[in-house]
């Protein structure tokens, strides 16, 4: 061991000298951060097997087990009426990895370790979001393979479709923040796994499986308004899915609901996010 | 930020949780180059002040440089100056070796060529070059400590702080952990680490700073410490419980200094402070006296020791301070060289 003299190697990185430099490094710092999770995947198809299997669990259950029964308000096949929900709440899921793999990196002190280092904390939080961002993209792709596969259509354009798939990627970025602030606030990987059975209620409160109308009066209105339900509903009507009704505010100005509750939230939590990893009080 | 400022320097460190008082009024000076060891029991606040010195928390009271910066005013200059390795070890499993080293050269900014031959360098400097392409989960905790500190040379740091580097290893990767350690030494780094074996201060440490309940209660050279607690101790495990009393007798002689007796562990312990003499005195007079030793040794006082003898109480008692001066027979000495 350590038989070879290690040369000395320069004492000082050298760090960003114009606001340019600095978002290049961001940048860079992000891929590589990046690129950490990738090599994870790989090496792990067991877990990527596991975690493309519950979307499709979901497609059987809900589209097979319970779609008999279901009925979509204002008529309509159940299979287009529930993929668009399933594409959201599989975005909405997606919050629960990002919380865990924040705090798994907390607490094995990596999180430290980053924050020892001359780098940006945007690059940092920019490297989780990056890789959750790629997870959710291959999440959508398998999810609409087998929705294709079980029968459900778009009937719009596909400039229509492509917005639609945009809207659910900006609900997803939107959530990577919260997540990314929620993770670093848990206290514990257990306490960070425990945000699955708060997830559960949030995403059935929606018009993810029901429609609103058919619930009682004050559960549709919670799931109307539900930031997910704007999402499901802007989603359906681009892909002229059926289960578009209902003449709330809500359902009117679906389009902006859809645009303006992601930006909302990542208003909110992108600062709360990068000011907790930078807080240096605990 | 002159080049003969110290490498270190804590005045006054306070921080609190709560209740509990993590460091009370902190001091520490480290010189350029030192190996500086940390030494105190669970909950001494060694990890607090490792994460204040490294830009991780605020210090409630007080001041710190690290390299003559001021970590409160200039954090971010502070850590292009530091490493820092952690309690647990910030491998990740899933990646091999060089992965792992990649992934660090690039988060300094090397270029993906200077990554590849860094990377290559530090896995032979730390000795892992044959497992360098095997994932990290198959490495023992002395190769997952040593790939730490690889990372932690990508550029060469002027201080490197490392939190308790090992804990939970077994004396073999100890051994392995250690020569890693003097061997960054040489290339200038001054080091502060924290430990709870007063024996890792011993084989590693210039300077030994002793703090308990946030406070530091002895700092000087090893030799010194080991002065004011006595020095080494011989420890005579016997084979039969029935010579105990006879035994005591003649280590207490060839000490000068009553002996202690552990009935259960049948064994007899005393300060020796001239060792090799005592260590001869007592094998003779025990052979003389035809009782059977299971084993006879020289070691390093405990922590558990130590804290005996600098507050009088044991190191996991965290009640109050007892008075050293009438807690046993021996008077504790302070100021007689010891033979090391
Ligand atoms: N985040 C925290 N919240 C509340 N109390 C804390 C926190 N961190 C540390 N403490 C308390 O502060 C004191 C000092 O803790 P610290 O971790 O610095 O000790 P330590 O010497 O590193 O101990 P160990 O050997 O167990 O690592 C302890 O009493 C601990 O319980
Ligand atoms: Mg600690």
């Amino acid at each position: 061991m350590t038989t070879t003299e290690l040369m000395a190697a320069p004492s000082a990185p050298p760090l960003p000298d114009s606001p340019a430099d600095r978002w290049r490094w961001l940048i860079r710092d992000g891929f590589t951060i990046a690129r950490r999770d990738a090599i994870h995947w790989r090496r792990r198809p067991g877990q990527i097997v596991a975690g493309l299997a519950f979307p499709i669990m979901f497609v059987v259950l809900y589209g097979y087990v319970l779609g008999g029964s279901m009925s979509v308000a204002g008529g309509g096949a159940y299979m287009d009426f529930l993929i668009p929900g399933l594409f959201t709440m599989t975005m909405a899921f997606g919050v629960g990895d990002t919380i865990i793999g924040v705090n798994t990196d907390v607490a094995r002190g990596v999180t430290d370790r980053f924050r020892s280092m001359p780098i940006s904390a945007g690059s940092v939080v920019l490297g989780r979001a990056l890789a959750d961002m790629v997870w959710a993209v291959v999440n959508l792709a398998v999810l609409a393979i087998c929705g294709l596969a079980v029968g459900w259509r778009w009937h719009g354009t596909l400039a229509a479709a492509g917005l639609a798939f945009g809207l659910l990627l900006l609900l997803r970025f939107s959530l990577v923040w919260a997540g990314i602030y929620f993770g670093l606030l848990a206290r514990s990987p257990e306490a960070a796994a425990s945000s699955w059975a708060l997830l559960f209620p949030l995403t059935m409160l929606a018009n993810t499986f029901a429609s609103p109308e058919l619930m009682p009066g004050w559960l549709g209105a919670i799931a109307n308004w539900n930031p997910l339900s704007a999402t499901v509903t802007a989603t359906r009507e681009l892909f002229e899915n059926p289960g578009v009704g209902g003449n709330s505010w809500a359902t009117e100005n679906t389009m902006l609901l859809a645009v303006g509750w992601p930006v909302l939230i990542m208003l909110i939590f992108a600062p709360l996010a990068v000011r907790r990893y930078r807080n240096r009080s605990i | 930020m002159t080049s003969t400022a110290p490498a270190v320097v804590a005045r006054g460190l306070i921080k609190t949780y709560g209740k509990t008082r993590a460091l009370d009024g902190f001091d520490l000076t480290v010189a350029r180059g030192a190996v500086c060891g940390l030494l105190g029991p669970n909950g001494a606040g060694k990890t607090t002040a490792v994460r204040i010195l490294t830009t991780l928390l605020r210090p409630d009271g007080g001041s710190a440089e690290v390299a003559g910066i001021d970590v409160a005013t200039e954090p971010a200059l502070v850590r292009t100056r530091i490493g820092m390795i952690g309690q647990q070890t910030t491998v990740d499993d899933i990646l091999t070796g060089r992965e792992n080293l990649l992934l660090w050269c690039r988060l300094y900014h090397l270029s993906e060529r200077e990554a590849q031959t860094r990377s290559d360098q530090l896995l032979e400097h730390f000795g892992l070059t044959e497992a360098g392409d095997k994932q990290a989960k198959h490495y023992s905790g002395g190769m997952r400590r040593r790939l730490d500190l690889a990372a932690s040379f990508v550029l060469t740091p002027q201080v490197l702080f490392l939190d308790e580097p090992t804990t939970g290893l077994d004396p073999r990767n100890r051994n392995e952990v250690w020569s890693a350690l003097r061997g960054v030494v040489a290339l200038g780094t001054t080091v502060l680490m924290t430990t709870q074996y007063l024996d890792e201060a011993d084989q590693l440490a210039d300077q030994v700073v002793v703090i308990d309940h946030g406070r530091v209660i002895a700092d000087g050279p090893p030799a010194e410490l080991k002065a004011t607690i006595g020095g080494d101790r011989i420890d005579v495990v016997l084979r039969d419980e029935a010579d105990l009393f006879r035994a005591a007798e003649i280590v207490a002689r060839a000490a000068g200094v009553d002996a202690e007796v552990e009935a259960q562990l049948r064994r007899v312990s005393a300060p020796a402070r001239h060792r090799v003499s005592v260590l001869s005195e007592v094998i003779r007079n025990l052979e003389e006296a035809q009782i059977d030793a299971e084993d006879v040794n020289l070691r390093r006082p405990t922590l558990d020791e130590v804290f005996l003898r600098l507050t009088g109480r044991r190191a996991d008692d965290s009640g109050e301070t007892g008075d050293p001066a009438d807690r046993d027979g021996e008077p504790v000495r302070t100021n007689e060289e010891v033979a090391v």
